[in-house]
């Protein structure tokens, strides 16, 4: 009976998660596939079909859009990544005892909402804005010059978003690394560039690797960064589902849409693990 | 793999201080080390030794004074640039690379050819008993094992002089006493110069051809094991290295070649007047413990030698000797290492013993030195 028991502790501890995963994971996300598949209108309610017609439409009307929503994560990301690495690695190296006060300091601008975060930046990036203004007076930019409403301005807001969640990963495995590692690879003739590249980068691959997939998946759905700083022209696809869901009700779009993007989502993830992502972490566990 | 030992290898530290803010570290040290020599540097924690090493190996430079290497003076040169190599005491193998990568770490940074790597990583190995490993990562390896490694990596690179930070501080007793003959054999084998850090002495007396003790970032004595442990030139350096048993006197003369002391019981005892190294009348002299030898009642002592009396205290069994703590006349604690020869029985606490030594093994240090701290 005891025995019985000990070997059920697993489960029965871990039961909230999956009844959690159950309600909120995995019925939500039937019921979006099942919707995508659905005929109707919100006023006469929908009846499941096998009728896959969304999903073609979704595919021929709206591929601009995907591929400008990967090209921004894409962009972000890599930005991010550049941006974050030697704050990361600043923090993890220099810090001393303020490590904390530091990494508090990168967290800090997360503590005002979102959307407010975004609007100040459509303030900063106005075209008379503080950043612009003074350009444009003294002559160094021409008056029509704008960055609103391009895609730099959509990128930027998506940068300065997902900062943060970039230099934490990155944070954990470079401070986990003992920098007398550093000291030997300078002691085998390592000049401290080399070092870099064959210690240190490596070792912090799985941080890399896994803030990237933390900010490219956030990214890659983000429609507030497009919506307010950016203009008709920069229209990502969670623009779109946002549109078809609260401004045209049509519901069977709005799904067929969020299911092509978690299955481009997940290819695009697979793939990525295949080429950098299993053989860095193995190597680091092993 | 041999690499004949030659001067243009030596090592020589001319002056050499290191301060850190208002801390001196290393206080105006001198040593020539011989191309090809086991040579150690001793002391207990904070005496500068770690610190003299990281300027050896470039990882810290000197505030003032000189290193050359091999006539070169390598002061100013990082430590990628230098002819050194080490052996970390956390041995810091690179988690990330197999083993074979770990040793070929050097030769692929100095450019060396495929199989050039390839060839003397594997005869490197194989001189560490670790021919089987290569694939293995650094997690996968026993504590011995990562510090072969840790040797291995630093000596493919055939340096002028290899560098070695308490490498066998992380082993247990008896792991460490192998290592101590497999560096052993490996230093003859390959006859590069090794710099040997260690605050262990029973270690550094094994190992070395000359040692350097250290204290509060100074060099105490430099010598060969038998020179510092027989004639220690300070009472740290006596103190430091085994046990000894160190009483106050004044020297009332001074003869050509044997002085006589009066100690402060009054007993006369007589030692080389080479063992008194000042003109001073005050000084402490000194007998290690297994000098002494316990006569038994009504036994005299062989002409010439000295005699003290003592009273014996309790005794500790260690199978080749018994360790007896007795007391002088004036209640100053001597140590007494009798060995289990079966000359006489075992002295009850309380007795009153003679105790002879022959005064060649009497040394002397000056009278007002201070005790090493730590250890």
């Amino acid at each position: 009976m005891r025995r019985l028991r000990g070997k059920l502790a697993p489960y029965l501890l871990s039961l909230p998660s999956w009844v959690y995963l159950l309600v909120f994971f995995l019925i939500p996300l039937c019921s979006m596939l099942g919707m995508a598949l659905a005929v109707g209108n919100p006023l006469t309610g929908y009846i499941l079909s096998d009728n896959f017609q969304e999903f073609v439409t979704a595919f021929n009307n709206y591929q601009d859009a995907f591929l400008r929503s990967f090209w921004y994560g894409t962009a972000s990301t890599v930005i991010t990544l550049a941006i974050s690495y030697p704050v990361a690695y600043w923090i993890a190296f220099y810090g001393g005892r303020h490590k904390s006060t530091y990494l508090f300091l990168v967290m800090l601008p997360f503590f005002v909402s979102f959307v407010i975060r975004v609007l100040a930046w459509e303030f900063i990036l106005s075209d008379q804005g503080f950043l612009l203004g003074p350009l444009k007076a003294i002559g160094l930019l021409p008056r029509s010059y704008h960055l609103l409403s391009t895609q730099w301005a959509v990128i930027g807001g998506l940068v300065y978003n997902s900062f943060a969640y970039y230099v934490l990963p990155l944070y954990v495995v470079l401070e986990k690394i003992d920098r007398r590692l550093v000291r030997a690879a300078n002691d085998l003739y390592a000049s401290p560039a080399t070092a870099f590249m064959k210690i240190i980068l490596p070792l912090s691959a799985p941080g890399v690797f896994a803030g990237f997939l933390l900010v490219f998946v956030t990214n890659v759905g983000d429609f507030v960064n497009a919506a307010l700083l950016g203009g008709p022209g920069t229209y990502m696809i969670g623009n779109i589902i946002q549109d078809s869901f609260f401004e045209s009700q049509d519901y069977p779009m709005a799904a067929a849409l969020s299911s092509m993007l978690m299955l481009m989502l997940m290819i695009a993830i697979l793939l990525y693990s295949k080429v950098f992502g299993a053989e860095a972490i193995q190597e680091y566990a092993a | 793999m041999n690499a004949a030992p030659s001067n243009r290898h030596n090592v020589r530290l001319e002056r050499v201080t290191k301060q850190f803010g208002s801390w001196t570290a290393v206080d105006d040290i001198s040593l020539t080390i011989n191309g090809g020599e086991f040579f150690s540097l001793l002391g207990p924690s904070g005496c500068g030794k770690s610190t003299t090493l990281s300027m050896i190996g470039g990882f810290e430079s000197p505030s003032c004074g000189a290193i050359y290497l091999g006539g070169e003076d390598v002061s100013r040169q990082p430590p990628y640039k230098r002819d050194v190599n080490t052996v970390f005491q956390s041995y810091a193998l690179f988690p990330h690379l197999d083993i074979f990568e770990n040793v070929a770490f050097g030769l692929r940074r100095k450019g060396l050819a495929k199989a050039e790597i390839e060839a003397r990583v594997r005869e490197m190995l194989a001189l560490v008993d670790l021919a089987g490993f290569a694939k293995r990562k650094p997690g996968q390896l026993s504590g011995g094992q990562a510090q072969r490694v840790a040797l291995a990596r630093a000596l493919v690179n055939k340096p002028k002089l290899l560098l070695l930070d308490e490498p066998l501080g992380a082993l247990d007793l008896k792991l460490r006493k192998q290592m101590q003959i497999e560096l052993k054999r490996i230093q003859n084998e390959i006859g590069i110069t090794f710099l040997f850090v260690t605050h262990d002495q029973e270690e550094a007396m094994a190992m070395s051809d000359r040692l350097a003790v250290m204290s509060k970032g100074r060099i105490e004595q430099i010598g060969t094991p038998a020179e510092v442990y027989d004639h220690p030139a300070t009472e740290f350096v006596a103190s430091f290295l085994g046990a000894s048993n160190l009483i106050p006197g004044t020297v009332v003369e001074r003869g050509k070649e044997t002085a006589v002391v009066r100690l402060e019981d009054g007993a006369l005892i007589r030692l080389p007047v080479a063992a008194l190294q000042t003109g001073d009348a005050e000084v402490k002299i000194g007998v290690r413990p297994e000098k002494f030898l316990v006569l038994a009642p009504g036994e005299s002592e062989a002409p010439g030698w000295n005699v003290i009396e003592a009273v014996a205290g309790v005794s500790v069994y260690l199978g080749v000797s018994r360790q007896y703590m007795m007391e002088s006349k004036t209640g100053r604690p001597l140590s007494v290492y009798a060995q289990n020869a079966g000359r006489m029985g075992d002295i009850a606490p309380g007795e009153t013993v003679r105790l002879a030594w022959n005064p060649m093994h009497t040394f002397a240090v000056a009278a007002n030195q201070t005790q090493p701290e730590g250890e």
